[in-house]
């Protein structure tokens, strides 16, 4: 998931405009002079949308069918996003349905993107206006045609539960009336129920509607996928980073049987099937030599010393620094003898879904299908129109669920999708062919969230507090590259040290951001920015509290209250935690507390900790979360719980590294994550609130590494400044 | 190459290399789909499949093997499991795709030890990768399975959904998929 886009358009002022230029980059610029990004990226689409919009769809029976123009991939949205327009339609919820909307940017844009995108724990959050229009417009709809059915006034018309009624005895179900209320036209300005009176909205009611499709084996996934004459494709790519195709033999993979042909693509080379056995075993049998001269070829170990070097300054003089939030006098903050300084160190990431990248492609002359998980129907549509040569509207979605993402499914080069297509595009004739990627092809094809560095110096007031703050951030930029370059530091890379209480708290602040290079595809990974600069925030306030002699949670709240009233959030959630926590720890079990923003919501955790052959295990895990209106109270526990049990298994354990360039990990052997008998007990709190929702998704995510490291902080006096704490094999 | 197979009581021959991993012959040639595939090594669980009433991964499991043998899959509980109830009644999956091993490796459990401890438990699904993380739930829907009492969820309305609703839910969706994007 991913915040960049949102960002990017709130924050930085990255207008429309932009957004036509980068597409006319993306698809040939003669092909848009006057259009909306929306309009050319709908061109050619064929999408029917009836009376009651393009998000409500009735059958015949009266069930409500409500369109997602956001994937479900785990974090429960569906179900959230029903409820926003049963809610204001007023509709029986048990008959209330969910799917994916087809590609159709103008139909289906995220609201703060302009691009159909799911990411940025945005789906709530940028429909919450929209879908409850539409509801609402039904809504008045069925009320219109009843009112002249029955001749009598709207005003005096009810409806419950998908049956519309009048005072006066009369009353039909949504089905009785849906042809006549499809002749109405929808009201311009819908009216929107106070949220005082929502009676599905923020109750346990709204439950998820895949539940049981998910338990009994037949939700579709794109692995799933069988089509009539489909073929099975796998692809040999190269052992480094930027590696090519000098020759390859296929003469023992075409003797495989079910093999079918071997392609040639631009990452590497496809071996088409009729099976996804055959497919592995006839790539097993192909020789392939690859041209590594520009290939990444360090060790991972080699660039982190880089980056160490980058911000202790001894980088190469033509790297920029940008600075964020600083203030003040620079050189104040350069520290002195008494300051208190430290270094951290992050990994690379695999997302490491459970379902490998996969998908279905066909290509009939310059029309495309695709068939598979798609977190950015957008993005997908433009690799593919790109490589066919046609309208990004002429290339069909058909969004399946997808077996998690957690930010993979969405790139740039949407890489996996456009591999599909290059073959597909080979195959020809609307043929459909399945790309599968392996767990090893997934764990080492890259995109991981990118290794960073942080230095820290800060010095004391004499009550303790900071008065200076130095930082400094390493790190590869996942948007340089992108068609939406950013204006200012790579929001991506600084978010959550960029808007911290404590740097609002402190006086003087000089941070800086530098973005060397390196050949390792980055991307964002669940909670993006936040999975580093919140460990390094919050471990750093335990550290300095500390120093200060004073009680980590005491000093958090005197810095919240110095930051002013932004961080009166981060307070609130912060003593509800600990609050909920009661006054003291389980016995044996040791606390530490984080506390972070993202994605709109602020996450208080107390974890307790004991270290059991040495090694940390999570226990109790108590949470409060300030996300606006809740929606889907359960389902923001479901995230919080899953939240927290993704970042530990980072926290712990995740950690990608090369050898000679080559990805050294391929599969959970070597990838260690979290399991059953590591999970913590996650307790959520919601702090009632009447904003709009904010994010729920990623903001469990980054919390519960701090916390974990500032309770060994108190077990052992040990500061954490690498992850994981764990090292691989250990 | 042909083979015979007991797979959910039917007997079916399928056409195949006696070494080809069992997945593959349930999900390619079967169309048995609920099996998933998550790494190919035996280390995810996404797999698993009952032999004999054992849990097995089916991804490392030559067809060779299974001459004689009784297989069950996910297909095979019908949707009205015990198990498969209190995952509705929890709301258990999130992505959803490692589910069916899950269930599968809580249901072999279930049939041999009718009240498993937290330490059976961490036993028999430790196996299974989750990497939504839904482990609290679905260690709590293998106690409600059981019959065991577990701590509610303090925002989970699990507990306190009638048990009549959940019927209702499983009976408006049996012999339909219609109720998620994919008809």
């Amino acid at each position: 998931m991913n915040a960049p886009f949102s960002k990017l358009m709130r924050k930085e002022g990255v207008s429309r405009r932009d957004v036509v230029v980068v597409s006319a980059t993306l698809v040939g610029g003669s092909l848009m002079v006057g259009c909306s990004p929306a309009d050319l990226m709908s061109a050619g689409s064929k999408v029917d949308v009836g009376a009651f919009g393009p998000f409500i769809r009735f059958d015949p029976d009266g069930a409500v069918t409500v369109l997602s123009k956001h994937i479900e991939f785990g974090q429960g949205n569906h179900a959230g996003l029903a409820a926003l327009v049963a809610e204001e339609l007023d509709a029986d919820w048990a008959r209330v349905k969910v799917m994916h909307a087809p590609a159709n940017a103008k139909l289906y844009a995220n609201g703060g993107m302009g691009v159909q995108l799911t990411g940025g724990s945005s789906a709530i959050s940028n429909s919450w206006e929209q879908l409850r229009k539409a509801g609402a417009g039904a809504r008045a709809m069925f009320v219109q045609a009843a009112a002249a059915k029955w001749n009598v006034p709207a005003g005096e018309i009810t409806v419950k539960d998908s049956l519309v009624s009048h005072a006066g005895g009369k009353s039909a179900p949504f089905a009785a009336l849906i042809a006549d209320a499809a002749k109405i036209a929808p009201p311009e300005t819908p009216v929107l129920k106070d949220p005082k009176t929502f009676t599905l909205i923020g109750t346990d009611r709204v439950r998820r509607k895949d539940s049981l499709i998910k338990s009994n084996g037949t939700a579709r996934y794109t692995q799933d996928v069988q089509l009539p004459d489909m073929l099975v494709a796998v692809v040999a790519h190269a052992p480094r980073f930027g590696g090519k195709v000098k020759s390859f033999n296929a003469d023992d993979a075409k003797k495989v049987a079910g093999v079918v042909e071997v392609y040639q693509i631009p990452t590497g080379v496809a071996v088409v099937a009729d099976t996804t056995y055959a497919a592995r075993m006839g790539r097993e049998a192909l020789k392939v030599e690859w041209d590594l001269d520009k290939a990444e070829n360090r060790d991972s170990k080699t660039i982190a010393a880089q980056w160490r070097d980058i911000a202790a300054g001894r980088g190469p003089s033509d790297l920029k620094w940008e600075a964020f939030d600083s203030k003040g006098d620079a050189a104040a903050a350069a520290g002195g003898k008494d300051a208190f300084e430290t270094t951290y160190d992050f990994p690379y990431l695999a997302h490491a879904t459970m379902e490998p990248m996969n998908c279905v492609a066909q290509v009939d002359g310059n029309r495309v299908k695709l068939t598979h998980g798609s977190q950015s129907p957008t993005l997908d549509q433009l690799a593919a129109a790109k490589i066919v040569g046609t309208l990004p509207g002429s290339v069909e979605v058909e969004t399946l669920y997808a077996g998690g993402s957690f930010g993979r499914r969405a790139n740039f080069q949407s890489d996996y999708v456009a591999e599909c297509v290059h073959i597909a595009k080979k195959v020809g004739g609307n043929r459909p062919v399945k790309l599968v990627w392996t767990r090893e092809d997934d764990m080492q094809a890259g995109y991981f969230r990118p290794m960073v560095h942080h230095a820290v110096r800060v010095t004391l007031d004499k009550d303790g507090y900071p008065a200076t703050w130095r930082h400094r951030i390493v790190s590869q930029s996942i948007m340089k590259g992108s068609p939406m370059p950013s204006k200012g530091p790579d929001q991506t890379a600084i978010e959550g040290a960029s808007g911290s209480p404590y740097l609002k708290a402190t006086p003087v602040v000089d941070a800086q951001l530098a973005l060397p290079e390196a050949g390792v595809p980055v991307l964002w990974w669940r909670s993006v920015g936040a999975t580093h600069t919140a460990f390094v925030m919050e471990h750093t306030i335990d550290q300095l509290a500390r120093k200060a002699g004073k009680d980590p949670v005491e000093y958090r709240r005197a810095l919240y209250v110095k930051a002013g009233p932004e961080a009166a959030r981060h307070l609130a959630v912060l003593n509800l935690a600990v609050e909920k926590a009661g006054p003291t720890s389980t016995p044996g079990w040791t606390r530490g507390v984080a506390v972070h923003e993202s994605f709109g919501s602020v996450v208080a955790q107390v974890a307790e900790v004991k270290l059991v052959d040495g090694h940390p295990r999570v226990g109790r895990v108590v949470t409060a979360i300030d996300c606006g209106v809740a929606v889907s109270p359960d389902q923001i526990a479901a995230q919080m719980e899953g939240g927290t049990c993704y970042g530990l298994s980072a926290a712990l354990y995740g950690e990608v590294t090369l050898t000679g360039g080559a990805v050294d990990q391929s599969n959970f052997d070597t990838y260690r994550v979290l399991r059953m008998n590591e999970a913590p007990t996650v307790e959520t709190h919601i702090l009632p609130s009447a904003n709009p929702p904010s994010g729920v998704g990623e903001p469990g995510t980054p919390v519960i590494g701090p916390a974990v490291a500032n309770a060994l902080l108190a077990i052992s006096k040990t500061p954490t400044t690498r992850l994981p704490l764990v090292s691989a094999g250990a | 190459m042909t083979a015979t197979l007991d797979i959910n009581g039917r007997t079916v021959t399928v056409k195949a290399d006696p070494e080809t991993p069992l997945l593959w012959v349930l999900r390619d040639e079967l169309g048995l789909t609920g099996t998933k595939f998550g790494c190919g090594m035996a280390q995810c669980g996404a797999c698993t499949v009952h032999v004999n009433g054992d849990p097995v991964r089916s991804c490392v499991t030559p067809i060779a093997t299974l001459n004689g043998a009784k297989i069950a899959t996910i297909e095979s509980l019908g949707g009205t499991h015990p198990l498969q109830k209190a995952w509705v009644a929890h709301d258990v999956p999130q992505c959803g795709y490692c589910q069916s091993g899950q269930i599968m490796s809580a249901a072999a459990l279930l049939a041999q030890t009718k009240s498993p401890s937290d330490e059976d438990i961490d036993n028999a699904m430790s196996g299974n990768i989750c990497r939504c993380g839904t482990y609290q739930r679905i260690r709590a829907a293998i106690k409600d399975a059981a019959g065991l009492a577990s701590a509610p969820l303090v925002n989970a309305p699990a507990a306190t959904t009638a048990a009549n609703e959940i019927d209702a839910e499983i009976a408006a969706a049996s012999g339909s998929t219609g109720r998620g994007a994919n008809p």
